[in-house]
C-alpha cells in the first residue's frame, strides 16, 4: 500500500465530513417534508466508502444498495445534484424520477442506487463481466447490506463470478442490522464472508469504523481482483447510528451500544490522526468543516430553488 | 413372427425424426438394452436402444433418411436368423399414415425496413432456423452482442435454437450458465446497462418466472429511474406457452404478464419471417424486449427474407388474411388456429375473415385493429393466454374506447381455459382455444 500524503488523510477527512454533513441535512429536510419517502442515512459508515474511494481508479464501476447517498458523494457526484434528486427536482440526477434510492451517474460509473435487496450483486457481477469482455482492466466494486447476504441472488451471483473469475469486489457493509433483524437472528453462520468460500471465493473481515484498515484492506482486494484472479470478498464491519431508515426509531437494540460506536466515531479516528501527524492544526479543520457546512447550505438552496419536473417528464425515459 | 421397431417419440413435440445412422445390420443378433441407431429429434440427436430381443430382419430406412413420422416401423426383428421379409412393405405402407395438416396461405408482412431486399428466398426454413440464423447475423455484425443460457452451448441449445452458434463465435460470447435464472439474467442486465448486448435465452418462459424481478424492477425500471442515463439493451427469449403434455409448470403463456409492463416491449412471432424481421429489430433495439417464442411452431416451415437488414418495425400488426365480415385479433401459434377457423368459416358459412396478427403486444398497433373492426363490425380475439387480464382484456377495452358505435355484437375472447395445464393429452385439448371454438365464437359474434 502506498503511504498516505497530506493530501490524502485530508481527502479523507473531507471526504468523511461532507457525508456526515449532507446527510446530517438530509435528515432535518425529511423533517421539515422537502423529501419524502424511504431515505436511508450512511451516517457511522462513511469510513467504508470513504476507504474505499482511495482505492478506486476512474474507470472502475460501482454499484450499491439503496443506502447510496455516501456512495455517490464518495463517487465524486455533486452534492447540489443529489440533493435536488432527494428532493424531487427537475435537476436531480434522475431528473426527480428516481429519488433516494434510485441514482445513478453513468458519467462517473454510477451504476445505483437499487431498491431491492440484492439485486445490484447480480448486476454489479454483469458490470464485471463487461469489464472482462472488453478486455478493459477495470473492475466493479459492489457493495451489499449484511441483510442481502441471505438472499438467493447474491449466491448465484457468487457462483457465476468465480466460475467465470469476474474481476468483482464485493463489499459486505456488515452494519449489525438488516431493518431491524440483527445478524445473528437472519444469518446462520455470523461471518458472511466466509459464505464465499464455497465457491472458492477468499474473503476477509475489516474493521469498518477505521478508515485506515478499510484502506489497507480494499487496497489489497482490489489488486487481487484487477490481477485477473476472480471475485474476493470484504466484509467491512461497521454500524450506522440512525435506524434503518428515517421512520425507524431503533427500539431493537442498545442506547449503550449505539453510544460505544460513538465513542470510535470513524471521523474521529481521521481528526486525531491528522493531528497527531500534525498535518494540520485544529483550527484548519475546523475551518475545513465550516466550509463544507456552507457547501451543503448551498446545494440544499440549489435543491430548493430547482423547479419540480414538469408534467410531460411524467411520459419520458419510459423507452430510448 | 417379426416384431417391429418403432420410430420413438424422443421429445414432447417430436412429430418425425430423421435417422442419422444405423449402428446394426441385417441378420445381426441384439439383445435388450442394445444401441441399435442413431435419430435426429426436434431438439437433439439421441441413441435408440432395442427393448425386444432376436436376429435384425430387415432395416425399413437407410441413414439419412428424413422426416419418419413417429410410431412408422423403422426395423424388423425375428426371432430366428433367416425370415423373410415379404409383405412387410406393404406394412410399411400401411402404418405410414400422418395427417397432414392442411396448410393456410399467410399473407405476409412486405419487408419494411429502408434498403431491405424483399425477394424471400426459394428455400423454406424452419422457425427454429430463422431465429438461429437471425441471432448468427446480428453476432456477426456487432461483437457487443452475445447469447447465454442453459445449454446454449456445448448442448446445442435444448430446443436446437443455438445448434453451431458455439462453434462460429466460441465461449466467449455463446455461454453456458447454470441453472440460475435470477443471477445469470441480473448478471446480463449489469451487462447491458454496461453497454453490452446480451441474448438470454429461457429454456423456457415459465422459468423466466425465477427471474422476473430483474426483468421487471432492473431491465425495465432503471431508464426511467436514472433520469434517461441508463438503458438496458437486452432481449430475452425463449419459448413460451403450452408444448405437449409438459403440465402446469411449464405450459404457461406470459404475454399479458410482461405485456403489462412500461419499460418493456413485448414480441410474439408466428413465422419464419417474421420471427427473423422481429427478432433482429428486438437485439437492435436500445431498451429490454421480451421475445416470447412457441415451441410447437418451431418447425413451422415457411420462407424468409435473404436481406440480413430485413427487419419488421415493433407496433406493427400484420394482416394475415383480409376479409370483411369479421375481425379476428391473435397473435403466436393461435394465428395458424384462427386461419384454420377462418378457412371453414369461409367454406361452410361464407364469412369472410379477416385476420390480423399483431405479432407486436407492446407496443400495440391499436390502428390497425380500430381500422379492420370499423370495416367488420364484428370482433373476436382468440390467444393462448389465460382469460383473466389478457392482453385481450385490453384490446377489448381499446375497442370499446376507440369503434363502440362500430360493433353489432359484444366482443368475444377465446382463450386458455381458466385453470393450470393438465398433462392427460384429452384435457390438454380441452384447455387450449381450438378452431372448434374460434369457429364457434365467430358464429356468436355473427348470430348463427
Amino acid at each position: 500500500m502506498k503511504k498516505l500524503l497530506k493530501a490524502d488523510h485530508l481527502k479523507i477527512f473531507s471526504y468523511m465530513l461532507k457525508i456526515r454533513r449532507f446527510e446530517e441535512r438530509s435528515a432535518q429536510l425529511y423533517g421539515m417534508g422537502y423529501i419524502g419517502g424511504f431515505c436511508h442515512l450512511y451516517i457511522g459508515q462513511e469510513a467504508v466508502v470513504v476507504g474505499v474511494l482511495m482505492t478506486i481508479k476512474k474507470n472502475d464501476s460501482v454499484v450499491t444498495t439503496y443506502r447510496d447517498h455516501g456512495h455517490m458523494i464518495a463517487r465524486g457526484l455533486d452534492p447540489k445534484k443529489i440533493m435536488a434528486e432527494l428532493t424531487g427536482r427537475i435537476d436531480g440526477y434522475s431528473a426527480g424520477k428516481g429519488g433516494s434510492m434510485h441514482m445513478f451517474s453513468k458519467e462517473n460509473n454510477f451504476y445505483g442506487g437499487h431498491g431491492i435487496v440484492g439485486a445490484q450483486v447480480p448486476i454489479g457481477t454483469g458490470i464485471a463481466f463487461t469489464h472482462k469482455y472488453n478486455g478493459d482492466k477495470n473492475i466493479c466494486r459492489t457493495y451489499i447490506g449484511d441483510g442481502a447476504m441471505n438472499n438467493g441472488q447474491v449466491f448465484e451471483a457468487f457462483n457465476l463470478a468465480a466460475l467465470w473469475e469476474l474481476p468483482v469486489l464485493y463489499i459486505i457493509e456488515n452494519n449489525k442490522y438488516g431493518m431491524g433483524t440483527a445478524v445473528d437472528r437472519a444469518a446462520a453462520g455470523t461471518h458472511l464472508y466466509k459464505r464465499g468460500e464455497a465457491f472458492g471465493i477468499k474473503g476477509e473481515i475489516v474493521d469498518g469504523m477505521n478508515v485506515y484498515s478499510v484502506i489497507k484492506a480494499a487496497t489489497k482486494a482490489g489488486e487481487y481482483v484487477r490481477s485477473g484472479k476472480g471475485p474476493y470478498i470484504l466484509e467491512v464491519q461497521t454500524y450506522r447510528y440512525r435506524g434503518h431508515s428515517m421512520s425507524d426509531p431503533a427500539k431493537y437494540r442498545s442506547k449503550d451500544e449505539l453510544e460505544e460506536y460513538k465513542n470510535s466515531d470513524p471521523i474521529e479516528i481521521v481528526r486525531e490522526e491528522i493531528l497527531k501527524k500534525k498535518l494540520a492544526t485544529k483550527n484548519d479543520l475546523d475551518n475545513l468543516n465550516k466550509e463544507i457546512i456552507e457547501e451543503i447550505k448551498s446545494a440544499v438552496d440549489f435543491a430548493l430553488e430547482s423547479k419540480f419536473p414538469p408534467s410531460e417528464e411524467l411520459y419520458t425515459d419510459v423507452y430510448i | 413372427m417379426s416384431t417391429e421397431i418403432l420410430m420413438p417419440a424422443l421429445s414432447p413435440t417430436m412429430t418425425e425424426g430423421n435417422l442419422t445412422k444405423w449402428l446394426v445390420k441385417e441378420g445381426q443378433e441384439i439383445k435388450a438394452g442394445d444401441v441399435i441407431a442413431e435419430i435426429e429429434t426436434d431438439k437433439a440427436t439421441m441413441e435408440v436402444e432395442t427393448v425386444d430381443e432376436g436376429f435384425i430382419e430387415k432395416l425399413l430406412y437407410k441413414e439419412g433418411d428424413n422426416n419418419i413420422p413417429v410410431n412408422k416401423p423403422i426395423a424388423l426383428i425375428s426371432a430366428a436368423k433367416n425370415s423373410s421379409t415379404q409383405k412387410m412393405d406393404q406394412n410399411i405402407e400401411d402404418s405410414s399414415k400422418i395427417e397432414n395438416q392442411e396448410k393456410v396461405e399467410i399473407k405476409e408482412n412486405k419487408p419494411i425496413s429502408e434498403n431491405a431486399n424483399t425477394d424471400l428466398n426459394k428455400d423454406q426454413i424452419t422457425m427454429r432456423q430463422a431465429i438461429r440464423d437471425t441471432i448468427a447475423e446480428e453476432m456477426r455484425k456487432d461483437k457487443k452482442v452475445f447469447i447465454l443460457g442453459e445449454e446454449v452451448a456445448e448442448y446445442q441449445g435444448a430446443y436446437k435454437v443455438t445448434q453451431g452458434l458455439l462453434d462460429e463465435f466460441g465461449k466467449k460470447r455463446v455461454i453456458d450458465t447454470p441453472i440460475s435464472e435470477h443471477g445469470f439474467t441480473g448478471l446480463a442486465v449489469g451487462a447491458a446497462f454496461k453497454g453490452l448486448f446480451p441474448i438470454v435465452e429461457f429454456m423456457t418462459f415459465n422459468f423466466s418466472m425465477q427471474a422476473i424481478d430483474q426483468i421487471i424492477n432492473s431491465a425495465a425500471k432503471t431508464l426511467y429511474m436514472s433520469g434517461g442515463q441508463i438503458n438496458c439493451p437486452i432481449v430475452f427469449r425463449g419459448p413460451n406457452g403450452a408444448a405437449a403434455q409438459v403440465a402446469a409448470q411449464h405450459s404457461q403463456d406470459f404475454s399479458s404478464w410482461y405485456a403489462h409492463v412500461p419499460g418493456l416491449k413485448v414480441i410474439a412471432p408466428s413465422t419464419p419471417l417474421n420471427a427473423k424481421g422481429l427478432l433482429r429489430e428486438a437485439i437492435r433495439d436500445q431498451n429490454p424486449v421480451i421475445f416470447l417464442e412457441n415451441e410447437i411452431l418451431y418447425g413451422l416451415k415457411g420462407k424468409v427474407s435473404s436481406d440480413i437488414n430485413f427487419t419488421i418495425p415493433f407496433g406493427k400488426a400484420n394482416i394475415a388474411k383480409e376479409g370483411k365480415d369479421t375481425t379476428i385479433v391473435t397473435y403466436s401459434i393461435m394465428l395458424h388456429k384462427s386461419l384454420e377457423a377462418a378457412k371453414i368459416l369461409k367454406d361452410k358459412h361464407n364469412l369472410d375473415i379477416e385476420v390480423i396478427d399483431l405479432q407486436s403486444l407492446r407496443p400495440l398497433d391499436s390502428e390497425t385493429i380500430i381500422k379492420s373492426v370499423k370495416k367488420t363490425n364484428r370482433v373476436v380475439i382468440v390467444e393462448e393466454s389465460w382469460p383473466f387480464a389478457s392482453v385481450g382484456s385490453e384490446i377489448v377495452n381499446i375497442v370499446q374506447k376507440n369503434a363502440f358505435d362500430y360493433l353489432d355484437a359484444p366482443i368475444i375472447k377465446v382463450n386458455s381455459a381458466d385453470v393450470p395445464m393438465p398433462y392427460s393429452s384429452e384435457l390438454e385439448k380441452l384447455y387450449l382455444p381450438q378452431v372448434d371454438d374460434i369457429v364457434k365464437a365467430v358464429k356468436e359474434v355473427n348470430y348463427i
